[in-house]
């Protein structure tokens, strides 16, 4: 039996280098695969409420600030672009370049975060926080065309709410994983040998991107034509 | 699974093409294409996703058949969550009449 000498970062328990890595890689892609069906239970609420209550839906939509949106979607992928690239960087070998990108990401992700407070505190202030406070008047003085029953409101605001916080939750646990991987990145631990925290930490990331990507136009986009 | 490096020429093109797509999305949804909409919409939504996975994920080049097995195992679990419930949903009113 021949004795492989390997860097302190292969565990004992498997093989290869290769092995490890895609058996980190399977176990990630799994937990993603929980996450959509965390995520998919949300979304499916949302499908049946927006047929049931297309009207408030629209209207709910409408209330929303597009530009800052669209805005935070524009965000999201210029921090999936310096993701891809920060582990581009730890395959091979750069770590300034890495750390920086690694920075760019969470620059990225705060400023996402501040931008849906930002939304956030507009919906306070119109009262559209679902609760004892909520007030639909606004919406129905606006929309005459179209009849709204403030209770179904109600509920399109209880899912933005519910769907952005969880997304949110997401991008803010994602800011103390990259940390931690920005401290471990400037310390030199990752390079072409290992690299696997940072790919795994950039599917992660990538998913939240992905799941913004789908809530964006379910949102945003549900009736934004000029009324007629 | 993941030895491919991602060329930083088409990590840029993707970034471009989700940019693109995100300023045509928020675009087409102010024009009146009646159901269509949210088809389109949906469908913007989609090709971003998959620019995503097969590119920034690494999907296209992993030799890795389990990671596929398990995208599309789990792509398919969420379609069943979602049409079974609808099936439901959707047909309670002929029940109603």
């Amino acid at each position: 039996m021949t004795i492989e000498h390997h860097g302190p970062e292969l565990r004992h328990h498997f093989s290869t280098a290769e092995q490890q890595r895609d058996a980190s890689s399977l176990g990630m892609w799994l937990f993603l695969a929980t996450e959509i069906m965390f995520f998919g239970g949300m979304f499916c609420a949302y499908l049946i409420y927006r047929l049931n209550y297309f009207n408030e839906f629209a209207a709910g939509s409408r209330s929303l600030n597009l530009k800052l949106g669209t805005i935070n979607t524009i965000v999201l992928i210029c921090s999936s672009l310096t993701v891809a690239l920060g582990v581009r960087a730890a395959q091979m070998g750069k770590r300034k370049l890495l750390v920086v990108l690694l920075i760019l990401t969470l620059i990225f992700g705060l400023a996402f975060l501040g931008i849906k407070g930002i939304e956030w505190n507009e919906k306070f202030k119109e009262h559209h926080v679902p609760g004892a406070s909520f007030d639909a008047s606004d919406l129905i003085r606006d929309y005459p065309q179209i009849h709204i029953d403030p209770s179904h409101e109600q509920i399109y605001f209880s899912l933005y709410f519910a769907m952005t916080g969880l997304h949110a939750l997401h991008m803010i646990i994602g800011v103390g994983i990259f940390t931690y991987l920005l401290y471990y990145s400037w310390k030199g631990l990752y390079g072409p040998n290992y690299y696997t925290p940072i790919e795994l930490g950039g599917l992660y990331w990538h998913f939240v991107d992905i799941v913004w990507i789908y809530l964006f136009p379910l949102l945003y986009l549900i009736d934004r034509k000029p009324l007629g | 699974m993941s030895e491919h490096v991602l060329s930083s020429k088409l990590s840029y093109g993707i970034w471009i093409a989700l940019m693109v797509l995100t300023v045509v999305t928020a675009g087409v949804a102010t024009i009146d294409l009646g159901p269509f909409n949210t088809i389109v919409a949906l469908l913007i939504a989609t090709c971003k996703a998959l620019l995503v996975v097969l590119f920034f994920m690494h999907v296209k080049y992993t030799s890795e058949k389990l990671t596929k097995m398990v995208i599309i195992s789990s792509i398919a679990w969420l379609l069943i969550l979602l049409f079974l419930s609808l099936a439901d949903y959707t047909t309670r009113s002929l029940h109603a009449s």
